[in-house]
């Protein structure tokens, strides 16, 4: 089996600088994000109606499905349906192959790199360019994105310099970003010019009228979409959205939530192909509708991909994105990821202090903290729990079940955690705290202090 | 079976009871007294620069200025007779100093500009020019997202775009960079 988390997180966090960087920089995007939400009154309203415009469109995902896809072919789009990775990479190696094109560009799709399709293309001879200048920087270094929305959120302005010297031919030891990125623009806008076919991402499908929404701050979506002579846009099921009014709840969410940007720079509208273009929809199955059937787990595909979950969670801002070995890392990665490969992805629950502040950032209100300790209950009853985890899972699971055992098994945690710190600290028992010290102990729980204190 | 049967019946096994749609009454919420005020202060957060004008006369001697100057300019502003006609190959877009387009209206909440493609010629006319300038009227405005696609029927062209600033990234240490792929700079010209 490949590392698991814990192993990945042990490696990120040896650099303890580059740890400690890391986690500042997500948590000044969370503030960011904080800072953009706090001026928006009616928030709480909008995020009650994002998260109950989601639960209606799974409600009626198949009949959504059917509108749009009906509504798209009456707007001259050619609708593809994939039910799992491979079909949808062969769907796009077919259009490249009819066409006979080599020049290909691609804009950020999370689902893509789900599917693996640049190493899939790869396998036969078809080299696609990514152009998101993080992406762009993490394909020339051969690995991926660690963020969904800042993708090389791990690496430091000295590693880009060096990357783009070897790639880009940029001065050696030049770090200046403003530098660097005009770099990029220059070669970028070389293979957008040259670029035969573009894919892209969806960020919402609007069933009503057959069109997609595009998000990106740097242009590069349309750059592609517009210059090339085919664009193949790739969605998941779950990018739905009955109606374009929609859009004023969601798109005034999504970029408060991810930068603490009031509105992404581009919010781009494709309803019909430009004259002479084609305009390709594969949309993508891949294990979601297994998702909808779990209730304990669907309404994660409510999910935006807004990654305020990511900046905001402890665990992955101190173990990087990589830690995660998956397409989508952070918190909600960890719930969508078990249901792609239970097996594979069964340490990931486990990635989690559950302390909920996952939960409270999402804009569309998923239960997130909740879901990943279901994750673990169910990993394990599976039988698919690492050794060291099972033994506390098992005699966690007997004393939640015990409600007094519960309440004496607490007290006599904060009676060790108050005497004898270095045994909770000693790292080969309790890994967290490897890099943290522990909080003082409080001499009461909250029940005890409330018994003490109710005035009834 | 076809994959396309095969996704939409296992969603329809798997999704759960009809859940009804929210009722939405965006009217409850706050908008700005002044929305040029408002739009004004979000255009500069995103990076673009307001100039404002009293009537079209201003705004075609500036556009022959700068063309006598040297500057390549494609001005598609229809209010001031007929509109450059724009190449299609992105080729020969990719040399455009300069590019007017008239906006639709812009968003106080945001400072977006929403630019239909039939006001572009090209699509991808706003992305690929160095400089972007976009021209509105000052009556033009709306104060949130709910009302801006309240104004609107997304679908009535193949193509549209809320643009709110100059293209930017910040994914070299988080150091925000204006100028990423699209325009380095996004002017917004106000006529009163
Ligand atoms: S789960 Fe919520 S917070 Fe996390 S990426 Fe999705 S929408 Fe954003």
């Amino acid at each position: 089996m490949s590392k698991s988390h814990a192993a990945l997180a042990a490696e990120f966090t040896a650099d303890e600088n580059r740890t400690d960087w890391h986690d500042e920089t997500l948590w000044w995007v969370r503030q960011k994000r904080d800072k953009a939400v706090q001026q928006i009154p009616e928030w709480e309203i909008l995020r009650q109606w994002a998260s109950a415009i989601k639960e209606h469109t799974l409600s009626k995902l198949d009949e959504y499905l059917a509108i749009f896809e009906r509504e798209a072919i009456s707007n001259g789009i050619k609708v593809h349906w994939a039910n799992d990775a491979t079909a949808h990479n062969e769907i796009i190696l077919k259009i490249i192959k009819e066409h006979s094109i080599s020049k290909i560009v691609k804009s950020k799709s999370m689902l893509t790199e789900e599917c693996h399709l640049n190493e899939y293309l790869h396998q036969s001879g078809i080299e696609v360019i990514d152009t998101d200048l993080g992406e762009r920087i993490v394909q020339f270094r051969g690995e991926p994105p660690s963020h969904i929305v800042l993708p090389a959120i791990h690496l430091k302005k000295e590693d880009v310099s060096e990357t783009f010297h070897e790639h880009l031919g940029t001065e050696k030891g030049n770090n200046d970003p403003q530098y660097l990125t005009e770099s990029a623009r220059t070669h970028l806008r070389e293979k957008f010019i040259q670029s035969e076919l573009a894919i892209t991402g969806v960020n919402f499908a609007i069933a009503e009228t057959g069109g997609f929404v595009v998000c990106t701050n740097e242009g590069n979506a349309d750059m592609g979409a517009h210059a090339a002579k085919i664009h193949i846009a790739c969605m998941g099921i779950e990018k739905i959205i009955p109606k374009a009014e929609h859009l004023g709840v969601f798109t005034r969410m999504l970029a408060r939530s991810a930068t603490g940007q009031a509105i992404t720079t581009y919010t781009s509208h494709f309803h019909r192909p430009r004259p002479g273009q084609e305009m390709h929809i594969v949309i993508v199955n891949n294990g979601r509708s297994r998702q909808l059937g779990r209730e304990d787990f669907r309404n994660s595909l409510k999910c935006i991909r807004c990654a305020a979950c990511f900046n905001t969670c402890p665990v992955y801002r101190r173990s990087g994105g990589h830690s995660y070995h998956t397409a989508v890392a952070g918190p909600i990665g960890s719930i969508l990821n078990p249901n792609l490969d239970m097996k594979a992805n069964a340490d990931l629950p486990f990635a989690s202090t559950l302390c909920g502040s996952c939960t409270n950032v999402c804009p569309v209100k998923i239960n997130i903290h909740e879901q990943l300790w279901k994750w673990r209950q169910v990993i394990a009853e599976e039988g698919l729990v690492a050794p060291s985890k099972k033994m506390s899972m098992q005699v966690l699971g007997y004393i939640l079940s015990k409600p007094s055992l519960y309440r004496l098994i607490g007290k006599t945690g904060r009676w060790v955690l108050r005497h004898m710190p270095l045994l909770v600290k000693f790292k080969s028992l309790n890994p967290w705290y490897k890099q943290r010290e522990m909080p003082e102990a409080p001499s009461e729980s909250f029940r005890d202090w409330y018994k003490k204190n109710r005035r009834s | 079976m076809s994959a396309r049967n095969t996704i939409i019946e296992t969603v329809a096994k798997n999704k759960p009871a009809l859940i009804p749609l929210p009722e939405m009454d965006f009217s409850q919420f706050e908008t700005p007294v002044d929305l040029f005020e408002a739009f004004s202060k979000q255009l500069l957060v995103v990076g673009g620069r307001l100039i404002e004008m009293n009537d079209e006369s201003g705004l075609s001697q500036l556009i022959q200025q700068e063309k006598s100057a040297g500057v390549n300019i494609i001005n598609r502003v229809t209010n001031m007779g007929e509109p450059d006609v724009v190449p299609e190959n992105a080729a020969a877009l990719h040399a455009v100093d300069k590019a007017y387009i008239s906006g639709a209206f812009g968003v106080a909440e945001n400072g977006a500009i929403w630019v239909w493609e039939s006001a572009m010629g090209q699509r991808i006319l706003p992305f690929i020019c160095q400089q972007l300038v976009l021209v509105l009227r000052r009556k033009q405005l709306v104060a949130n997202m709910h009302l801006a696609y309240n104004r609107i029927n997304v679908q009535e062209e193949g193509f549209g775009v809320f643009i709110a600033g100059p293209s930017k990234t910040a994914d070299i240490e988080q150091s925000l960079v204006i100028g990423a792929h699209g325009p380095k700079a996004l002017s917004v010209i106000i006529l009163h």
